[in-house]
């Protein structure tokens, strides 16, 4: 990949005493999904409307697809589709007006914005409610409105900024998807979230910030092997030998710790769903019986306490 | 300015379908006007009184007829007051005295009648005659009755002249008839020199059609230019930011909102005053101008609130407080011009002020009457809506 379509660096926003965004710097490229996750207050807002030209920034750099960000650079705002975390649509406008209206804003017209629109109505599966004011939706209904602006006109790149607060289920997952399908369509997106589910399902790559900092980024298995966190698997067992079948699995590679009693044995390995097999195969041969498995693999929850020594939601 | 054209388009589209608009700048002006119009209709209620002077040069019959019998006559229950000079000169210091703001009671008045010399002579003659009548610069329409006593005056004389005429000629002989004869040669009657006072008063009907139009136009405007704080109260003005056009943009569409509405309102109000209430606004081009002016003028002062506002609440409360002083200071309730004294300058620093004048200056049916108070108008846009403007542009962010 030549150039990233987001490369942003060294970004750093200060509020009065407040050093909001601090260092910041990240890239994503086309077809990839980016995920911040962090806690409320802990500047994926900010960062986000310094990268999209809202905020002007008091240090670093941001360019997309080559075009450096400013609050005043149309070329470059035009290349980005933005979702803000509040839902941003007129609720005494429709849906079908609401998303005219912001075509229009990006240059767009005619026969091409009025297939377009159809087209995005689809993708938020509110083709049969266009016809009907946003006021009148339900808070998952203006949700996807409120991405649907956002994807709109194409961009280049799609911010998400916490999309899924507060909707059903149901809405919850049609969005997922729907930033699938755009992600796996080639656009880059940037997604935050104090979700640890929706990181872990959607991004490709997470940054794990807090304070304004990002504490570590990579992918999930990256995260997870970086703070030295292992799967956990627990054998219920019910006939007796194992002391001998311990012994046995401490041997393999994988096995950094085992232990047994009480009729379980517990394992620390480093990729349970790989080795289970083996490790059941030998805990066989030692003629113990098995009556349950349980696999525990830690997940961005236990990284970002590992981090921060914190709960990702208080 | 494509954007700002979208903009409008899309804020007006919000604007009728809320209709608070519509009821703020067409019904509520429209209700009230037909109230004041059928029920109070109070300016006839204003105490009026008068103070005039009159100098004599000539000492005729004709002119001690109108100094003792016309002027004379009305005198009695003191409303108005006749004092005799002796020269044009001292009649002159009393007219033009400044009605200072904050200032004592000075003696001034409000019209002298000059009556020149031969004007008796003139009557009984063949010769043109006139009278003039110099406004004050205080009460407007204690001026205003001057003229119209002096215009009453020529009627009658017209009258005498032609019944002495008619006399004549069914044969009639005597005195009156001598008079009538040679009367019956002078082509131009007594003529009155309207020394601009004529053209600065309202009828009641169109005073309050007009005042309510440009105090409602202060409301009305305010839905286009709270636009910007309506955009972050429903979180679209981020979205506006980050789309790809400049923050001028935003700011034009708002006002061009603004205007619209301020325009379809005053327009309304014009017609229906016009056609319902028999208000007379004037000669049209001129109306026409008076009204964009003060739309722009409204504008930029509800711009001003609307840019440093915290939120459409605290706007609204602003601009409310602002357009009823304003319109209250600026007489469009009451003719403060009229009441004489301090508001009488006072109002000038309100564009209502400027705005009722310059319909009150249009009623003289000159065009080119208009100007001042357009112009004045003008500043108040230039300047309020330039820091309007910067103050919304700084204002602009998340
Ligand atoms: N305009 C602002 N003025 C002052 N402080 C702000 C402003 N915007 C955000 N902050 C502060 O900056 C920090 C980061 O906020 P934000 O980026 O909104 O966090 P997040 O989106 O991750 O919840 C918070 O402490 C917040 O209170
Ligand atoms: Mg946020």
């Amino acid at each position: 990949m030549a150039q990233p379509t987001l490369d942003c660096r060294g970004l750093r926003k200060v509020f009065g005493d407040l050093v909001a965004v601090d260092d910041v710097g990240f890239h994503i490229d086309a077809g990839e999904t980016y995920g911040l996750l962090g806690p409320n207050g802990a500047g994926k807002t900010t960062s986000i409307s310094m990268i999209s030209g809202l905020l002007k920034r008091d240090g670093g750099s941001i360019t997309v697809d080559g075009e450096e960000m400013t609050t005043i650079n149309l070329a470059a705002k035009a290349l980005i589709g933005l979702v803000p975390q509040d839902i941003a649509v007129y609720p005494d406008l429709t849906a079908r007006e609401n998303l005219v209206f912001f075509g229009k804003l990006y240059g767009m017209s005619g026969k091409a914005l009025q297939s377009r629109v159809d087209e995005v109505l689809e993708i938020i599966g509110l083709a049969d409610r266009a016809g009907d004011r946003s006021d009148d939706f339900s808070g998952g209904m203006k949700r996807r409105l409120n991405i649907g602006i956002g994807l709109l006109h194409k961009p280049n790149l799609l911010i998400l900024d916490e999309p899924t607060v507060g909707v059903d289920p149901q809405s919850r997952n049609a969005i997922l998807e729907s930033v699938e399908q755009l992600s796996s369509a080639g656009m880059a997106v940037l997604y935050t979230t104090h979700y640890m589910e929706e990181a872990e399902r959607l991004c490709d790559r997470v940054g794990i910030i807090d304070h304004g900092v990002i504490k570590a980024e990579g992918t999930r298995r990256e995260l997870v092997q970086m703070v030295g966190e292992h799967d956990r698997i627990r054998l219920e067992t019910t006939s007796g030998g194992l002391q001998s079948a311990v012994a046995a699995l401490s041997e393999l590679p994988s096995v950094v710790e085992a232990g047994a009693g009480d009729g379980l044995i517990e394992l620390l390995v480093t990729e349970a769903g790989e080795h289970l097999t083996k490790i059941l195969s030998i805990v066989t041969e030692a003629g113990v019986a098995v009556a349950g498995v349980d696999i525990d693999e830690p997940n961005l929850e236990s990284v970002f306490l590992h981090l921060t020594g914190r709960a990702l939601r208080d | 300015m494509n954007a700002a054209w979208t903009i409008a388009v899309k804020d007006l589209k919000q604007r009728v379908r809320d209709r608070s608009a519509l009821i703020v700048g067409i019904v509520a002006p429209l209700a009230l006007a037909a109230i004041f119009s059928f029920v109070f209709n109070p300016i006839d209620d204003f105490e009026f009184s008068a103070q005039y002077v009159v100098v004599d040069q000539d000492g005729g019959p004709a002119a001690r007829l109108f100094v003792d019998q016309v002027l004379g006559g009305m005198t009695g229950d003191g409303t108005i007051e006749v004092e005799e000079l002796a020269t044009v000169e001292e009649a002159r210091t009393l007219v033009d005295v400044e009605v200072k703001p904050f200032a004592e009671e000075v003696e001034s008045a409000d019209a002298a009648f000059i009556i020149p010399p031969g004007f008796s002579a003139g009557v009984a003659s063949s010769d043109p005659v006139s009278m003039e009548v110099m406004a004050g610069r205080g009460d407007q329409t204690a001026a205003g009755v001057a003229v119209a006593i002096a215009e009453q005056f020529a009627s009658q004389l017209q009258t005498a002249r032609v019944s002495t005429a008619t006399a004549e000629f069914y044969g009639l002989t005597g005195d009156r008839a001598e008079i009538g004869l040679r009367a019956l040669a002078v082509p131009n009657l007594a003529a009155v020199t309207d020394a601009e006072a004529t053209s600065k008063i309202l009828t009641g009907t169109t005073f309050y059609a007009a005042g309510l139009a440009i105090f409602f136009l202060f409301f009305t405007v305010q839905f286009g230019v709270n636009g910007l704080l309506e955009e972050r109260h429903a979180g679209t003005l981020p979205r506006l930011l980050a789309a790809p056009l400049p923050k001028l943009a935003i700011i034009v569409g708002k006002g061009i909102t603004a205007a619209v509405l301020g325009l379809v309102s005053m327009a309304v109000l014009v017609i229906a005053t016009t056609l319902m209430f028999g208000a007379e606004w004037g000669n049209p081009l001129g109306v026409a101008l008076l009204i964009l002016a003060g739309i722009f003028a409204a504008i930029g002062i509800m711009g001003i609130v609307g840019a440093f506002a915290k939120t459409a609440e605290q706007a609204a409360v602003f601009s409310s407080i602002i357009a009823v002083v304003l319109g209250f200071l600026g007489g469009t309730f009451f003719p403060v011009g009229q009441a004489g004294g301090i508001l009488a300058k006072l109002r000038f620093i309100t564009p209502h002020a400027w705005f009722m004048q310059g319909l009150g200056d249009l009623q003289g049916g000159n065009v080119a009457d208009v100007v001042p108070a357009v112009l004045a108008l003008v500043l108040f846009g230039v300047v309020c809506g330039t820091l309007a403007a910067l103050g919304v542009r700084r204002g602009m962010t998340v």
